[in-house]
């Protein structure tokens, strides 16, 4: 278990105040003038040292992520946009602390605009979360008052403004190039890539794209040396992570801890077990609803790090972990999340517009037993069929839970749903075709 | 995707008030020069909160052109996104989350609180006129689930008997105190903590 000392979000359950006078005393906003007095070169290698992968889903690389924005700043300006849209059903990390740690936030953003060149900074905040925006916009103030925004912010000789943008309830506005597209006040749909932002982003502009809980990190990171971050967890796989347990457990709670923690220690140390006991789970979601459902089995021994989940055919996400019983109805659960799915699809792409809603309807079926037995493999065709045919990973979140539905509680489906269709004679005609048509007999 | 509908029933005019258009023009500078649509989803919001919690045609033509962008554009973002209302809703209106992390914990119970003392539909006004409710996603609260969003607060760990209680203040025009039903003051383990624990009477 990590340490307490070890912890970077000290205030993670707000013993102390949000406030920047108790931000300064836990330590935030020291030496900020000297770590950015050692230089890009030095921020961006220290991050690739400690091996920060981000924080919102991906996993990509953050000191990776930086170094592609163009070193010099040529005729159009560079931009900081942070990704506080947190709709992933499960997670609510970066809520807690936008409201209780916002300094952590503003620090992250001086350091990381000064190191990919950025003057102008947006933080786009899902429209929900109106209250932590308010929040965040009080601790905004209170760094402008303080001289640590700005002209000269914090005495580094830096130049930056940060401004909140609100969003309005979309999901996929969480998807980076759609979360772009809001800013300059259009529908959130993703855009085609390449050009990546690094390069072509906000307005045309060189922009990094960065999760709060990301940026919120790097100032500690560079404070106690990318080392210290990377001597936590194990290699590609480095450092503490606040994980979100909800659902069946006895006490639902967020808690900050190392990387790669086994599952188990995680739901029975400090979400306090399983309703009704560790013998009554039946699945666990590891990674917000995108991620694909782990079995029982897998649960025992698994670890929570990007690469043991990858290798446990699912993916640690946003760590949003999703704890469910025996006295919940599976396919229903799942049938809730494609209906969520359904719902959220931008309508861009035909694939995920028609497919997610497809998805939803089957599932709602085949949890009142009325699909047929071969609904399943068909079913599963669908998601194949969205998977991977889409703009945006939008597509790949949707299908995977149903996927994992599928391929670990296939036999429970099929138990509900045994019988054959009412035709049966022209099994061979693509599930497209309307079969009572083709059969005079039932029509 | 969901499906918006624009309500029949539309005033002929819309300006933003002084306040609201000195706001206006305060978050337009928050943006580069000649990239003024930015501020369209924000503008949205201050016309919402400006006519009743819901936003009229007249308004998304009133910002056009106060922006200097196409109607068809305001209207492309007032449908795509789900909060902004297109048609009125209540003067308290109930937002209750019901994706899979709510409903592991019983938001369903809520939903019937909700039908059988606000309205039975869905964005249909109570008797008195003053109330109404919907179902949405997920709100990124789940670890204080099952949790519900009333205007603009969030009212979490609820059950239905703290729900019907809450319902009957509001009926009284009472606002009731947002935040954890349960008495948590953030998302910490209830009585079990491990973590922290120095800093816990700090």
């Amino acid at each position: 278990m990590l340490e307490d000392k070890d912890r970077i979000f000290q205030n993670l359950y707000n013993d102390f105040g949000a406030d920047l006078a108790s931000a300064k005393l836990r330590g935030d906003w020291k030496d900020t003038k000297e770590i950015c007095g050692k230089g890009r070169e030095w921020i961006i290698n220290e991050i690739k040292t400690s091996e920060l992968r981000g924080r919102g889903g991906a996993g990509f690389p953050t000191g990776l992520k930086w170094s592609f924005a163009p070193k010099e700043v040529g005729s159009r300006p560079h931009y900081l946009v942070i990704n506080a849209d947190e709709s992933e059903p499960g997670t609510c990390k970066d809520r807690d602390i936008l409201r209780f740690e916002p300094h952590k936030l503003i620090e992250g953003c001086l350091i990381a605009s000064y190191a990919v060149n950025a003057h102008k900074c947006y933080i786009y905040i899902r429209g929900e979360y109106f209250n932590e925006g308010q929040k965040l916009q009080t601790a905004i103030d209170e760094a402008y008052k303080d001289g640590l925004l700005g002209k000269n912010s914090a005495g580094t000789d830096w130049e930056l403004d940060i401004y909140i943008h609100y969003g309005a309830g979309a999901y996929i506005c969480g998807e980076e190039t759609a979360l772009l597209e809001s800013i300059e006040g259009k529908k959130g749909q993703p855009r085609l890539k390449p050009p990546f932002p690094a390069l072509i982003g906000l307005y045309g502009c060189p922009t990094i794209i960065n999760n709060v809980e990301t940026i919120s990190v790097v100032p500690t990171i560079l404070r106690r040396g990318g080392k210290w971050f990377s001597s936590l967890g194990r290699p590609k796989n480095t450092g503490s992570k606040i994980y979100c347990i909800s659902g069946n457990v006895n006490n639902p709670c967020n808690v900050e801890e190392e990387m790669g923690i086994p599952l188990k220690e995680l739901i029975e140390k400090h979400a306090g077990g399983v309703i009704g006991g560790w013998d009554n789970l039946k699945a666990v979601i590891p990674g917000g609803s995108s991620m694909p459902l782990l079995p029982k089995e897998t649960c025992e021994t698994i670890k929570m790090d990007f690469d043991a989940c990858v290798e446990n055919k699912t993916g640690l996400g946003t760590a949003g972990i999703v704890v469910i019983n025996k006295d919940q109805d599976i396919i229903k659960c799942m049938a809730r999340i494609a209906r969520f799915y359904k719902h959220e699809s931008c309508g861009q792409c035909t694939p995920c517009r028609e497919g997610s809603g497809w998805m939803w309807r089957m599932l709602e079926r085949m949890a009142k037993g009325e699909a047929t037995r071969d609904e399943v493999d068909m079913l599963l065709d669908v998601t194949k069929q969205i998977e991977g045919h889409t703009i945006c990973a939008f597509g790949e979140g949707s299908s995977w839970p149903v996927q994992g539905l599928i391929r670990n509680f296939k036999d429970e489906i099929i138990e509900r749903n045994k019988f054959d269709p009412i035709v049966k004679k022209q099994k061979d005609i693509p599930y497209l075709v309307d079969q009572h048509l083709l059969e005079k007999e039932n029509a | 995707m969901a499906v918006k509908k624009i309500s029949k029933v539309q005033p002929e005019k819309f300006e933003f008030n002084k306040k609201n258009k000195e706001t206006a023009d305060s978050i337009i500078k928050n943006y580069p020069s000649g990239k003024q649509q930015s501020a369209v989803m924000a503008l949205l919001y201050l016309a919402q909160k400006q006519n009743d919690n819901w936003i009229p045609l007249s308004a998304m033509k009133y910002i056009a052109k106060y922006l200097d962008m196409p109607y068809i554009k305001v209207y492309e973002v007032a449908t795509f996104y789900s909060m902004y209302n297109l048609t009125p809703v209540g003067k308290y209106f109930f937002q209750v989350c019901t994706t899979t992390p709510c409903m592991l914990r019983g938001a369903y119970n809520l939903v019937d609180v909700c039908k059988r003392k606000i309205s039975e539909e869905e964005n249909r006004l109570s008797e008195d006129g003053k109330t109404s409710w919907l179902e949405v996603e997920c709100l990124g609260a789940c670890v204080n689930a099952p949790m519900l969003q009333l205007n603009e607060d969030y009212y979490e760990d609820l059950d239905p008997t703290k729900l019907e209680q809450i319902i009957d203040k509001i009926g009284n025009d009472e606002v009731p105190q947002p935040g954890s039903y349960r008495g948590r003051l953030s998302s910490e383990p209830e009585n079990t903590r491990k973590t922290l624990i120095g800093n816990k009477n700090a």
